[in-house]
Formats: structure tokens, sequence, C-alpha cells
């Protein structure tokens, strides 16, 4: 957990100096608001991790939030089929920067036992995955692992990141191009 | 269609017709499915489902798989019940080979699916509460929950995609920690499942928005091929546990609740139900728990312990045998049935005497009574359109295959 | 009243139907009835209505591909059941691949619906009379039926398994 006394400081009587990238990237990293793209089974274990046994909103994380426009962090558990990538590349154009993207089980990471004509081999197919969390479905503690290497890629990330040549190339090669503001056109 | 629902459907002007799109990621579909309703204000005049969204071509997959290596597909089935389409397959795959299966292996088979049952109504009644706005009938339910998945974790090593059981019986027998888990289960859950249904079988509220939503007669259901809890809602007692009995379910006292309007409210209670008739069936299958082997004598295709495999010459053939896919198959047409969490799941399999199944077809009851839906919504507002859709349970992996 | 047995329901469909029971047989205690295809329609229909038969629930449809067998390639299977007699029977169809047209039994049963879609989204066989006859599960710009035995199961858009490992494509080999 992220905690003021975790941050490169200078500290002294009555003040406490660190840059803007880190305060806000803490303050990123336990608000995170999560869009569960939930499809299929993964989506059950996802809904047993935010119940009452293994609680996410611990993490700061209890407000799903059901629209892109308003929502940090793509969580895709479940196979994705040919027919719903489309969707989901739309879902995740949709969503305003900074973004990330948590891949849930093995059928999201790379169609999983399912190599058939019908399913999409991998989500990092269409869109750029941050976190790949394994499993055919994943344990709770293992989604809570995944959330927890998100938040430590927030805290690491620059403000700036977006902005980068390096950033446009990588969408680049998912066929997603982006204005001067780092969104997707 | 009642009398009311026409006049609305008549005085619908085309002027004020919107056509908005429900889905596919839609909060409140709990899964990917794609409505395309025309609404007259809150009304809804008609509907148009797109489903395949995650097709996972389960038929052709079965028809590259051996036989064992088949009960991991049919997990992903209908993924809240998983151990009733594992077992369910087993069966099917024992009738085609024609073996008798020890009573002990029955009376665990019972118990194990009647949890299942009860994990699968739970999760579908708690949603139902969420979706008429009550979020704490989702959290109750969940931690009883996580106790049905302890005890499948003590039986299969996991918690959701079970690959429950062996054909001719089960991995092990209920080990010390199941019975005593069982045991306690047993105690605890019916006073927490009180509490739950407290919560909202009498609550006003959730009663005055579930009663007349989504309605279904009992001619029109049957047309459709309902099956399972959303048959019974509308009033018909149909029920693969007694009208083909497997796994010795003619053993035991229970009763098949039926509902009177097919609505949400009813589906809702049937379930409720059956989960209190399921405990009844799980009490009376553990106290008579016959004395015996956990799995039927069948070397052929039961792997033999892995500690033979490294000792015994035999057992080492056996084990070689059924990995390669080398046994022996019947030549024949089988179709065994069971009693799902949403109704007859069925299980067509066209052997060739092959290592693989020639053609295995699944009747998955989702993909069978989802189709009713257009006709379920046609002039309701469309709040009853998302409590409609949740109360009949349409899991996504089964309907899709 | 007494349950009827399959005999009993053979007898009466030979008696009904008459040269068109091609074939029957009794697999694993359920009825299989071979019939012409262009009789099923009517068979189901009298099947339903007949008052002691009294099938009255559509288990489910099935298409099944026998790529060997000339003339016959296409199978379409009707599984029914009769509540009154706690019966359950088989009725096939096959279809030349030239001709896979069969007729609709949605008037009958509405449930056949998208089990008619599904079984022509797999296999591409035509009901004819069907009221929406559109693929239900796979893309609508697929351009072949995905269950046929000659198309392959995997995605050949993987590049990672070396499919001789996998015992596939064999032709290759």
């Amino acid at each position: 957990m992220g905690k003021i006394e975790d941050l490169e400081t200078i500290n002294g009587e009555g003040y406490q100096l660190t840059n803007l990238d880190k305060a806000i990237a803490l303050a990123r990293a336990n608000s995170v608001w999560p869009l569960p793209f939930a499809t299929s089974c993964c989506g059950i274990e996802f809904m047993a991790t935010m119940g009452s046994a293994y609680d996410l909103s611990r993490f700061g994380m209890e407000r799903m939030s059901f629209t892109p426009r308003q929502a940090d962090l793509l969580i895709v558990a479940g196979t994705i089929s040919k027919k719903l990538g489309p969707v989901l590349k739309r879902v995740y154009e949709q969503m305003a920067e900074p973004k990330w993207v948590l891949s849930v089980g093995a059928c999201a990471c790379s169609g999983g036992i399912f190599d058939t004509y019908s399913v999409l081999q991998g989500i990092d197919r269409i869109i750029p995955v941050d976190v790949y969390v394994p499993g055919c479905p994943p344990r709770p503690e293992q989604i809570i692992e995944g959330v927890m290497n998100i938040h430590e890629l927030v805290k690491k990330e620059s403000n700036r990141r977006r902005y980068s040549e390096e950033y446009k190339h990588l969408l680049g090669t998912y066929q997603i191009e982006i204005d001067q503001h780092g969104e997707a056109k | 269609m009642s009398q009311e629902i026409k006049d609305i459907l008549q005085a619908a002007d085309p002027a004020n017709v919107a056509t908005i799109n429900f889905g596919p990621t839609h909060p409140s579909t709990h899964g990917i499915f794609q409505n395309i309703l025309k609404v007259d204000g809150e009304k809804i005049i008609s509907s148009e489902q797109t489903v395949g969204y995650i097709h996972r071509a389960f038929e052709k997959l079965a028809e590259r798989r051996p036989y064992n290596q088949i009960t991991p597909i049919t997990d992903r089935l209908n993924y809240c019940s998983s151990p009733i389409n594992n077992i369910g397959w087993e069966m099917t795959v024992e009738k085609l080979i024609g073996v008798d299966i020890p009573k002990r292996v029955q009376y665990m088979r019972v118990i194990i699916m009647e949890l299942a049952r009860i994990a699968d109504h739970l999760i579908c009644n708690s949603v139902i509460g969420v979706d008429a706005g009550a979020l704490t009938s989702f959290f109750y339910p969940f931690s009883e929950r996580e106790k049905i998945y302890e005890l499948y974790e003590e039986m299969s090593g996991a918690r959701l995609t079970t690959n429950m059981g062996r054909i001719g019986g089960f991995e092990r027998d209920f080990t010390p920690v199941f019975h005593q888990k069982l045991q306690s289960f047993l105690k605890t859950f019916p006073k927490a499942f009180e509490e739950f249904d407290s919560m909202l079988a009498r609550n006003r509220i959730f009663m005055d928005r579930t009663k007349g939503a989504g309605p279904i007669s009992a001619e029109r259901a049957l047309s459709y091929s309902f099956s399972g809890p959303n048959l019974r809602a509308a009033g018909i007692d149909y029920d693969v546990r007694v009208m083909s009995p497997y796994s010795s379910y003619e053993d035991f006292d229970f009763i098949i609740p039926v509902g009177v309007n097919g609505d949400t409210y009813d589906r809702f209670m049937v379930r409720q139900e059956e989960i209190r008739q399921s405990l009844r069936i799980i009490e009376q299958a553990y106290k008579n728990l016959p004395e015996g082997d956990y799995k039927a004598d069948l070397p052929d295709f039961y792997l033999p312990a892995k500690s033979d495999v490294y000792n015994n010459m035999e057992a080492l053939i056996y084990h070689f045998k059924i990995v390669m896919g080398e046994t022996e198959l019947p030549v024949g047409e089988v179709y065994h049935a069971v009693e799902g969490g949403n109704g007859e799941l069925g299980y067509y399999l066209i052997s060739d005497g092959g290592r693989t199944p020639y053609r295995l077809q699944f009747r998955r009851p989702c993909f069978i009574y989802y189709q009713a839906y257009p006709e379920m919504i046609k002039g309701l507002p469309i709040s009853d359109a998302v409590l409609t859709l949740s109360s009949i349970n349409v899991i996504a992996g089964e309907l899709d295959a | 009243m007494e349950k009827q047995n399959n005999q009993e329901y053979l007898t009466a469909v030979q008696a009904a139907f008459g040269a068109d029971v091609l074939a029957h047989e009794e697999a694993f205690g359920m009825l299989n009835i071979e019939m012409t295809p262009s009789r099923i329609h009517d068979a189901i229909q009298w099947l339903q209505q007949h008052q002691d038969l009294s099938v009255n629930y559509l288990t489910n449809i099935a298409g099944v591909h026998y790529p060997e067998s000339v003339g016959r390639e296409f199978a379409v299977v009707y599984q029914l059941h009769s509540w009154k007699n706690n019966l359950r029977l088989r009725i096939k169809g096959y279809l030349p691949k030239e001709n896979l047209h069969i007729a609709t039994i949605t008037d009958l049963f509405a449930g056949a619906n998208w089990m008619e879609r599904e079984t022509y989204d797999f296999f591409g066989i035509i009901f004819d009379g069907h009221p929406d006859l559109r693929r239900i599960l796979n893309m609508d710009d697929m351009d072949y039926f995905p269950m046929r035995k000659e198309y392959v199961l995997e995605d050949a858009t993987r590049e990672d398994k070396d499919d001789r490992f996998f015992g596939r494509n064999n032709n290759e080999l």
C-alpha cells in the first residue's frame, strides 16, 4: 500500500518536498477505477474477488466503472472471440488517458485451451496489455496480485508518457491513432 | 399476450420510437449479450438479439479430444455449476461403454451435483437482487458460496472449473477435511440462507419490482423447449432428476417446486426452494452414504494411481493406453441428460469407435430458452428487461458454446 | 393408462408413414427412426398431435456430417420426448450434399428457431420456410461451415506452435 512516507522526499520542519509526478502517481494508484470486461468463467472468479471473502475494495477499487469514459483500468476477464474483438478495441479506444489493461485468465492472455477458429488468440493482438494473470481461471489471490502489479506500474509511470513518441509508436503497432493529448482518435 | 401489452404496442407512435443498443457490454447484462431494442419512451416494442460473442467451438473441439480430455471442456459450459456438467459427461461415456457404477459413487455424485446446484442458484438469485438494487443480497450469499468452493477444492483441487471426477468414479474418496467441511456447511448454511431469503423473498420493494416482470405462459415455455427452473416457474413440473432418474436420484425424497406466472418473482422463488430441496437431498445422501469404493473397476478408462504406474507393468500399460487414447470403444449413439443448473443439459454422442467422438452435441438449456427473451420483454419497461435477463440466468459459456 | 413403449411407437409410425420409414434401430434404449427427409415435418406434426403418442417436447436438433457416405453426406437428427409416456425418440433424415434442404419445424415448436439456425451455421443445412435463417454463433461474414469435417479446428493465425508436434497438418509431413 502506498503511504506518503514511501515517497522519496525531502523532509523538514513543517514541509515535505517531492516531485509532482510521484504525488499524482500515488494518488492514482490508490483510486483506480476498473472497468470489468468480464465475458465468461473468469468473470465469476472476478465476482468472487469483488465479493465479501476477498474484497477488492481494500485496494481502493470498489467503484466499478461500467462506462469506459470514466475508467482507468480495463480488466479483461474471459474468452474474447473474433466476433467480440472489435467491441473490445472500441471500448479500449473510448477510455481516457491514462489507462491500463489487466488481462485475466489464459483465454484473454493467449486463447488458452481454445485454439479454435472462433477465438482470438490473446487480446494483445488487438490492444496493448500491461499485466497478464495466468490461470484457467486464476484464483482471486492471483487476480489481486495482478491488480497490485498494476498499482506498482501506476506508481512508476510518468505523467508525460502518453505524449511520448514511444507511446505513439506502441499504439501505432495496434493501429490505434492518437491525437496530441494522447487520446485515441 | 395480454390486452394491456397489445394496447401499448398499438398505441406506439412511429415518430416516438427510438432504437437503443442494449449490450454487448452493458453493466446489467452480466456477460456479453447484445439486444437492439426499439422503444417507445420506456416501453419495449421489439428487440433483436445477437449471440455468439464468446463462441469457442466446443463441439468442434470435442471432435479432436479423447474422451477423458472432454471433461475440462464441459467445465466451461455452465461455469456456475461445472461439476454437474463434468459428471453428466462422465455418465454419458459410462452409458456408452455400459458399466455398473458403485452405489457409493452415485451418492457421492449426488452430493457434489446438489452442491453445484446450490452454488448456481445462489449466483443467479443474488444477481437478481443486485439488478433490483440490493447489493447486500450479493455479498451475503457470496461468503457462503466460498464454502462450496472449498468443498470442490477438497475434491478436485480447483474452485470453479473443477474437472470433477473421472470416467467411472472419482479421483479420490471424500477426504477427512471434506467430511468436516461438509458437516459444518450443512450446519451453518441453512441459517445464512434463510437470512438471505428474508432479505428478498417477502421484501415489498423486491416483490413490486419482480412480480409481472418478464412472464411467460406454460404453453409458450413448452413450445420454446424451456427446461429447468424457468420452465418450472411457468407451472410445469418437468425435472430430469424425476422423469429419467440417473445416479440413484430415485432413492431420495424431494419435491419439485413450481411457480404460477412464470415471471421473475416466480423464477426467484423456484430457485430458492430448489436450494432448500438440494440441501435435503445432500443430507439424505450423506446420511445414507454407502460403504464401498469411490471408483468403478474400469482399468481401460480410469487412470491408475501414480505409484502403481511407476512400480507395476500392467498399470503402466493402462496409463499409456488411456493417455494416448488407444482404448477400444463401442460404436453407437447415446443421448444422456442431467438436470443442470439451468435445465436439461444433454449430451448427444456419436461414437465411431475412434479415440475421439465422431460428433458430440451439447443440448444447452440457455441457448434454447434465451430465444424466448424478446417475447418475454415485449411491452415492458427497460428496467424489467434487465431483471428478466438476470432471472432467466443466461450463462454466456453455455449460450455460445 | 398403459405407457407406450418403443415397439408401439415404431408400429404406429410405420402404419402411418409406411414406405417413408427407411430404417429403424434401438440404440441404448432409444428408438431411432430414419425417414424420408421431405416427410419428417409431417411425421413430427403427426406425432405431436397424436392422442396416445403425444410427443410434446423437442429436445434438440443436431446436424452430422458423414463425408464418406456418398449421397447421404449430411444427417439432421431430431430428438423428441413424449412426457406422457416418458419416452425419447430420435428421427433422422439423410441429405445428399447437392441438396441440403429440409422443411423447418418452427411452425410446430417455437424453440426450433435457434436450433435450426445453429445447424445452418455449423453445417449449411437449409431449413425451408424458416422465418430468419442467418448465422447465429459465428460471424456473418464467415464463408464456410465450420463443423463440416474438412475444415480444421485450429486458428490459422497462430505462429508460435509447430504443427508437426501437435499432429496437425498431417498432409504436409
